[in-house]
């Protein structure tokens, strides 16, 4: 039996070698040296710092407002994201006409690059655009979003607009797993709709409500794209997101600062991976028992 | 049989609700894509018209011709190609751009789903602690963002001196694990008796991954390479930090750096660089939406 289990070892190796060899050599033989990187002072004399690097980083007046930056993007988008892709996938779920058609709509911006739509997002939020003229009819004084501290207000909805697609699907097929039959029960027991909402749809669905929230998380982290392609390699204070930070140490080419962040941010990273798992594995029991 | 009327209004009123909020929905995400179209087809004179004082350049003799505010339209006020003529026949520059990124998109998409279906199957059919770990550690690796992953990225291109070359994309690119873990994922709901039945016949590893698993896999498969596709035709960070030539980014970046002169074109550009996308999604709408809901749960 082991010698089988051996035999069948051996020959799966080159379906896996081509995928296994070219990780380690672009990610995982790379990011070993990026360790080491983050340890000492200069790649060049390769004298051994500790944490020093680690210490200069969170020190930084720039590191510190990016991940400030990042975190309240992260904080604002994330909830909404979570709540208003779940709305969608709801009202996709009642006996409405058009669904298929809503659906397709809803999906739609998945399919569009960034890059194609930001000029609309100028058109709306430049001092003279759309948004401040809309604004103004209710006397409010025009502020040129995407210049002032509430730039963020102009890079959420492209947030939203981008991904909510995504994550209602997830809802939809979330929404399609909870067995018909529990429904049913409650609904001869007279349950009404709020408490089936509530104490069976909401309870099968939470696993995908904490999926969900972490991959948007994660997805966040990439907003610096949308930010770019807004405003450019300068933005606001306001808008100065981690890639930007990380652009300008590759521009100076600071091995070390790029090396430390590197670590921080994946250390931060395989937390939210961890909790991603340890919550499937608590749920994934409760709920397909 | 008063009470069941009530309810049954309630429900009614419940569904108008939910329709009246999915539609203006509707209207906000169709906005932006729609109106980047329509505008492709006005003329260079209508739009400036139109967008004047948000793209405008700081001479002041222009201005005077040109509206305080903006004005979004959906239906232009003769719909001209003009845009488009001097995108395809004038201007090569953007022809070019667009050239650079099916240059960098198409091969990534192929040739991570190829060594994807070979890694998933293999992973599919092994079992084991050591395959657990080195499948977690490509998970992990996924869902790193690119802050994490250009570091190293940079630093290989680095020594293998292909900085500023297709290569410095390619590469990282052909060789994401994301393809591996969603079709992994699929293949392991193939039954095993499917593979087992084939083994006794006497089919060798290569014949059964051939004519078992890649038949089973195909959709699977289309979804993978939609989302791959999709994904890269968006790319940002990667050029920026690997190219120093802007002449060789994708139009991804480069149509944010497109001039305020030119911001007629820019809506042609645009709408141009959609349409692969758009494309695709007529066509296999189904197949995204699978490709999405296999990655509904992060374990296989």
């Amino acid at each position: 039996m082991k010698k089988l289990k051996k035999s069948k070892k051996h020959t799966m190796a080159p379906f896996l070698a081509p995928s296994i060899i070219g990780v380690a050599i672009f990610f995982l033989l790379p990011f070993m040296v990026v360790i080491f990187y983050s340890f000492v002072d200069n790649p060049v004399t390769k004298e051994w710092v500790w944490f020093d690097n680690f210490v200069r980083l969170v020190k930084n007046n720039s590191f510190k407002r990016a991940v400030k930056n990042t975190a309240v993007f992260t904080a604002i988008a994330v909830p909404l994201a979570v709540i208003l892709s779940l709305l969608l996938a709801i009202v996709l779920d009642q006996k409405i006409p058009g669904k298929s058609q809503f659906r397709t709509f809803f999906l739609s911006p998945m399919m569009v690059p960034i890059a194609s739509v930001v000029l609309i997002w100028q058109v709306l939020f430049h001092y003279n655009g759309a948004v401040n003229d809309f604004l103004s009819t209710f006397g409010v004084s025009p502020v040129d979003w995407l210049k002032s501290d509430y730039a963020m207000v102009a890079i959420v909805p492209l947030y939203l607009w981008k991904n909510l697609g995504y994550n209602m699907i997830l809802f939809m097929a979330a929404l399609g797993n909870i067995p018909r039959d529990i429904i049913e029960v409650a609904q001869l027991e007279s349950a009404n709709s709020w408490q089936i909402f509530w104490h069976i749809k909401i309870r099968y669905l939470s696993p995908t409500i904490l999926f969900v929230t972490i991959m948007s998380i994660i997805s966040s982290f990439k907003v610096f794209r949308e930010v770019y392609l807004l405003t450019g390699d300068h933005p606001v204070t306001s808008l100065y997101m981690l890639q930007h930070y990380m652009n300008n140490m590759f521009k100076s080419l600071d091995y070390q600062k790029l090396s430390a962040a590197a670590i921080l941010m994946s250390l931060v990273m395989i937390v939210l991976i961890g909790a991603l798992f340890l919550i499937e594995n608590h749920f994934g029991k409760d709920v397909e028992e | 049989m008063e009470k069941q009327h009530i309810k049954h209004k309630k429900g009614l009123l419940f569904r108008i609700i939910c329709f009246i909020f999915a539609a203006s929905f509707a209207v906000i995400f169709l906005f932006p894509t729609v109106v980047t179209i329509a505008n492709s087809f006005m003329s260079q004179s209508e739009i400036s018209s139109n967008y004047g004082m948000v793209f405008s350049t700081t001479d002041s003799g222009a201005k005077a011709y040109i509206s305080e505010k903006v004005n979004i339209k959906l239906i232009p006020d003769l719909v001209s190609f003009s845009q488009y003529f001097t995108v395809l026949f004038k201007s090569p520059s953007y022809l070019l751009k667009f050239w650079n990124s099916v240059i960098l998109v198409v091969p990534i998409t192929v040739f991570q789903i190829l060594i994807a279906c070979l890694a998933s199957y293999g992973f599919a059919r092994t079992e084991g602690k050591l395959k657990g770990i080195v499948f977690f550690g490509y998970i992990i690796l996924m869902l790193m963002p690119y802050q994490v992953t250009l570091v190293p990225n940079y630093l290989v291109a680095e020594w293998f001196h292909i900085l500023d070359t297709n290569w410095s994309i390619w590469l990282p690119g052909i060789f994401s694990p994301f393809s591996v873990y969603l079709l992994t994922k699929y293949m392991k709901r193939i039954p095993r008796a499917l593979f087992e039945a084939a083994q006794i016949d006497g089919a060798g590893e290569w014949q059964i991954f051939r004519k078992v698993a890649m038949p089973i896999c195909k959709g699977a498969i289309y979804s993978c390479a939609i989302l791959v596709f999709i994904d890269y035709w968006n790319m940002v960070e990667q050029p920026l930090i690997l190219f120093s030539d802007t002449e060789k980014y994708p139009l991804s970046v480069f149509l944010s750096k497109i001039n305020e002169g030119e911001i007629g074109l820019a809506f042609a550009v645009a709408t141009i660089y959609m349409v692969p996308g758009l494309l695709i999604f007529l066509y296999s709408e189904e197949y995204l939406v699978e490709g999405i809901t296999y990655q509904g749960g992060i374990k296989g």
